[in-house]
This record gives structure tokens, sequence and C-alpha cells, in this order.
């Protein structure tokens, strides 16, 4: 087991050094250079050629792919170009809130996603079942962006049963309650549009686990030493089906990734998704190439998290 | 060599263990029958986009794209059947335009990463070995990257930003998923005996693989395409959305939908944003409706009919 993991991790090391080649030389070709944004009417060019030469932006290529990942693995992504701090400073902060806004989105998840599925392999065929399943077809058919705006279209606008943007209203200080509950309350819609999308797969997996457990063995015999229903499904079935359901994690992990750069658009949510997309439109390349940089390492981290657990439950996915 | 876990959202993990014997097209016209949400969506689906082809053809877009700032934001009525955007432009129009550009550049990349994604998928499990290793490694390598963010940092550093680059962009990117799909197939596929039966029979590689091999996957390499043009779909708008999808004067189902980050827009003028995200719903739901159907009629255990 402890080898296997080993192996993973040390699999992820050329994984991330390609990664990271691969966006060094796309940032190479990106237009510009970082003292860009420095240049006002009253910059000396000359100025500005000496902070490029002390920046390394003359030396050859590999010293300064070699200075940026020496760098960036002691945590040092430079400094951002329009907000004048440390990157990692920015993304720590930003960092924050995708995590608060993912902890909400993935307990609104399950808590979703669990009841639905067991419902629905309980009552297989069924209305009930059959409605279940629909949902999650819709579910999976909407893009993350469409859905996040009819949500926010009309629970936000229309109905004005919650904020529309931001984290948290001014009126409250940090550390109380009150700025906690605000905090939550903005979260809110961000997280159920995630929620929702999440479900799909979740529910599916769960529903047709359901229904083959109910052929097996055990249940049988559960059922035929007179154990109630409810107790062969709370007992024995959940159980054995919900095992699984924690590999889903790691998945879950780069869908929340991957949806932050909408849901954080849409819900004007300051975490790192939306500081992806305002990088980029200030071309900011020291935080965009760090949150790639970052995202790709989560992206793996996810899989390896899944592989891990899945072989701990199933022993027939167990690495070779 | 890792085995991880196949997911895909629709599926459930049965289906990626069981490869199916090869179907008729009988099967499917009989999934269809006894399927008439599949059907009408089938008909939905082929009508509304020779409807938006046709349409568009009779559609000027340089007119169409002129900004008259007297009809700024005009409501649907008399003069606009569905209103007005910011710079007086008919939203009808756009959607018309919009839809066709994104189906084309959907297709176009489907097309792209099938082609391929199915040889790719092909070569690798049948041969296995040596190119396998290198072909995972590379598929591995793609899993692991953020693609999203990677197709937008390739949109804004290309200098001469057109649809052709745009499609090769989005293609570099996600041909991955079909080639790991129909490797895992066509592995299974090269073991079996009439693989093994014509090789001692001396018939070429390329003969058995695109002639014997692949028409006994057809039925999952069409449920696969019919999925990723789903996903293309999703996918283009989604950027577009974003503002790095099609240029800007090019009319988008996405771009339309970006309007909405105006709060204002959002809340008041619903016709300029809310018929092209529900239009992208349904053509979406349409699309795979279709691709469930498909992926029955390919699966013994889960038809209908």
């Amino acid at each position: 087991m402890w080898k296997t993991i080993l192996r993973r991790v040390l699999a992820m090391i050329p994984q991330l050094f390609v990664l990271s080649l691969l966006i060094f030389i796309m940032a190479k070709f990106m237009p510009g250079d970082p003292f860009t944004g420095l240049i006002t009417p009253e910059t000396d060019a000359n100025r500005l050629e000496e902070m490029r030469e002390a920046a390394g932006f003359y030396d050859p290529w590999h010293v300064q792919y070699y200075n940026w990942i020496v760098n960036a693995a002691q945590g040092d992504f430079g400094k951002s170009y329009t907000y004048k701090v440390p990157v990692s400073d920015l993304i720590g902060d930003r960092a924050k809130n995708t995590l608060w806004l993912s902890l909400l989105s993935v307990i609104l998840l399950y808590s979703f996603a669990i009841p639905l599925g067991v419902l629905a392999g309980r009552y297989q065929d069924t209305f009930l079942d059959k409605s279940i399943v629909l949902y999650t077809f819709v579910t999976y058919a909407i893009p993350t962006f469409v859905l996040g705006l009819l949500l926010l279209f009309f629970f936000g606008y229309q109905l004005n049963w919650f904020p529309t943007s931001g984290t948290v209203d001014i009126k409250h200080d940090e550390g109380t309650l009150g700025y906690f509950w605000n905090k939550i309350y903005h979260m809110i819609l961000p997280a159920i549009t995630y929620a929702i999308l999440g479900t799909t797969g979740v529910v599916q997996y769960l529903r047709s686990e359901i229904i083959d457990a109910k052929s097996m063995d055990y249940v049988r015999t559960a059922r035929s030493k007179g154990i109630p229903v409810r107790k062969v499904y709370s007992r024995h079935i959940f159980r054995n089906s919900l095992l699984p359901i924690a590999a889903f994690f790691g998945f879950t992990i780069t869908g929340l990734l991957t949806g932050s750069i909408f849901i954080e658009s849409i819900f004007g949510y300051p975490g790192m998704g939306q500081l992806f997309i305002q990088s980029i439109s200030s071309r900011d390349y020291s935080v965009i190439t760090a949150l790639v940089m970052l995202f790709g390492f989560l992206t793996l981290l996810g899989s390896l998290l899944s592989d891990i657990i899945m072989s701990i439950v199933d022993p027939r996915i167990r690495i070779e | 060599m890792t085995k991880t876990l196949e997911f895909k959202k629709t599926g459930n993990l049965i289906d990626e263990v069981n490869s199916s014997p090869p179907t008729g097209f009988q099967v499917l016209v009989r999934e269809f029958k006894k399927d008439k949400l599949a059907m009408f969506s089938l008909f939905a689906l082929v009508l509304g986009i020779l409807g938006i082809y046709i349409a568009a053809m009779f559609i000027d877009q340089e007119a169409l794209m002129k900004v008259s700032l007297r009809d700024k934001f005009g409501e649907p009525g008399e003069k606009f059947f569905l209103g007005a955007d910011q710079g007086g432009r008919s939203i009808i129009g756009q959607l018309i335009i919009g839809a066709r550009n994104s189906i084309t550049i959907a297709l176009s990349v489907t097309i792209i990463t099938g082609v391929i994604g199915v040889a790719v998928g092909l070569i690798t499990g049948y041969f296995g070995g040596w190119i396998d290793n290198i072909f995972m490694r590379i598929i591995d390598f793609f899993i692991t990257i953020p693609t999203l963010m990677i197709i937008i940092v390739f949109v804004t550093i290309i200098p001469k930003y057109t649809i052709a680059s745009f499609v090769l962009i989005m293609s570099a990117f996600l041909w991955v998923g079909t080639a790991r799909l129909v490797r895992s197939k066509s592995l299974t596929e090269s073991r079996r005996d009439y693989v093994n039966a014509s090789k001692t029979l001396g018939t070429r590689d390329a003969t058995i693989i695109f002639k014997e091999i692949m028409p006994n996957l057809s039925s999952i390499l069409i449920v696969e395409l019919t999925l990723s043009f789903a996903g293309n779909v999703g996918l283009e708008t989604g950027l577009s959305y974003l503002g790095f999808g099609l240029p800007q004067s090019v009319p988008s189902l996405g771009t339309l939908v970006s309007y909405a980050n105006n709060p204002l827009i959002l809340e008041d003028k619903w016709w300029v944003w809310l018929p092209a995200s529900l239009l992208i719903l349904v053509l979406m739901l349409a699309i795979n409706y279709v691709g469930q159907a498909i992926r029955r009629s390919a699966d013994a255990r889960q038809r209908q009919g």
C-alpha cells in the first residue's frame, strides 16, 4: 500500500516538471514583459532597461527557468504587477475564500446527493426514481455558467433572497458571529450551484451501486434472517455503497477548481478562479503562472487521492 | 501501469468494463422508437440545426453587427422580435448566427479530436508495448494539466487570433479523452480470436486496425463523439462567455450570455441573455438525449427495446 502511494507521488514529479516547463514557455510567449505595467509617460527608458537587466530579463532561458523554478519550489512566485504584493500572499488570501466556498459546496453536494442516490436506488423504476434520473440528466447537460446565471437571476435579483456578489457586507466586524453568518450567506448561492452540478455523478453512481447491492447474497441473507428493510438499507447496503463514493472526492476537487473560474466570475466572489480571470485581463503574468501551476498540482493531488481511496476501498482496482 | 477508475459523468462504471458486441442499425432504430424523448430530441436537433444554418444564410452579418444607438436595449416587440442589445443589434439575428458559429466550431473540434483520438487510441491499444507506454505517458500528462486555464492562456498569447486558431487550440487539448477511451476498448478487442486469426493469415496491421477492429467499436465511437460534441458546445460557449472564445466581432451564444455580467442587463434586460442561455441548455439536453439513446443501443444490457 505505502509502496504504491510512494510510487504515485514520485510519478507526480516528472509530470509537474513538464507542466512547469510548459507554463514557463507560455509565459515567455506572452506579449509585453513584467515592466509593461509600470510604464507611464514619465518613465525613463534607460531606467526601465536597467530594471529589466536586474530582473534577469536578458538571461539565457535555462537560467531564467532555473531561477523561476527554484524560487517557485520555495513558494516564491515573484510579485504581482497589479497589486504590488508577493504573489504567494495574494493567492493565499484568495485561496482562503475559495477553500471556504469549496467546503460549503462539498457539504451541500453530499447532503443533496446521498439521499437522492439512495432513494433512486431503493425505489428503482418508480416515479421518484425517474424524477431523480431526469434531474441528474438536466444537471449533466447544463453548463456551469448557464446554471449559475439562472440561479443568480431568480434567487438573487428576482426574489432577492441572496446577495448578488462579494463575500461579506461592510457593516459586520471581522471575528463576530454576524460576520461569520454573513459570510456563509454570501456563499450559499455559489455553493448551491457547485453542489447541483456535482451531484450528477454521485447520484448516478450511488443509484447503480444500490441496485446492484439489492441482489447480493449478503443482503438476501440479512433479509431472510428477518431484519427489517429499513435496517438492511441503513446497516448493510448503505454502508457498502457509500465507501466508493469517497473515491469521487478527488474528482470533486478537480470539478471545483474548473468550476471556480466560472462561478467566482458570475457571483463576483473573490477567490482563485476570479483572480485568474482578472490576472489574464491585466496581464499579470507572475500570478497567472503561479495559479496554473497550483491548479495543476491540485488536479494531480485530486487524482492521486481518488486512486488511493479506491485501492483501499476496492482491492480489485489496486494498482498493479 | 496504473489502472485508474474511468469515470464518465453520465455512465456508470459497469459500462466501462463491459465491452459489447457490435450492434446493427436496427437496434438503434428500435431504441429510438422506444424512447420518445430521444426521438423527439433527434428530430428537434436535426430540424433546429438545419433551420439555423438556412436562416443564417439570409442574414447579413455586417448589417446585423452594425451599432445603432437609437435602438439601444430595444424591447422585444415589433421592430425586434427578441429585442436588441446595448448596441441596438437584433438579438434574434445574433442568436441565429451565434448558434451557427457555436455548432460549427463544436463540430469542427469534435471531428478533429475524433480523428486524432480514434487513431491514437486504436494504434496504441492494438500494438501495446512501448508505443502504448509513450502515449500513455503523454495522456497522463494531459490529464494532469488544468485544461481550461491553459486554453485561456493560449488564447491570450496567440497574436493573430481567428476562429481557425481557436478551433485548433481547443482541439490540441481535447483529443485525450477520446484517445483514452478508444485505447481501453481496442486493448481488449485486439486480444480477441478473430484478430489473432487475421494476424496468422498475414493481414496487414493497418487493415486489421481500421477494417476489422474499428467497425467493431463503431457504436462506442458514435456515443463518444456525440457526447464530446455536447461537451464542445459547452466549452466553446463557456470560453466565449468568459471572453476568451470567439473574437468580439463574431456573434456567439456565449457572448450573448456574457452580457449578463452587467448586473443591470442581468436584472432588467432579460431578453439579451436569457434566450441564448436557454438555447444552450436545450441544445445540450437534446444532444445528450440522443447520445444516451445511442449508448443504450450500443450496450445490450441497457436496452429498452
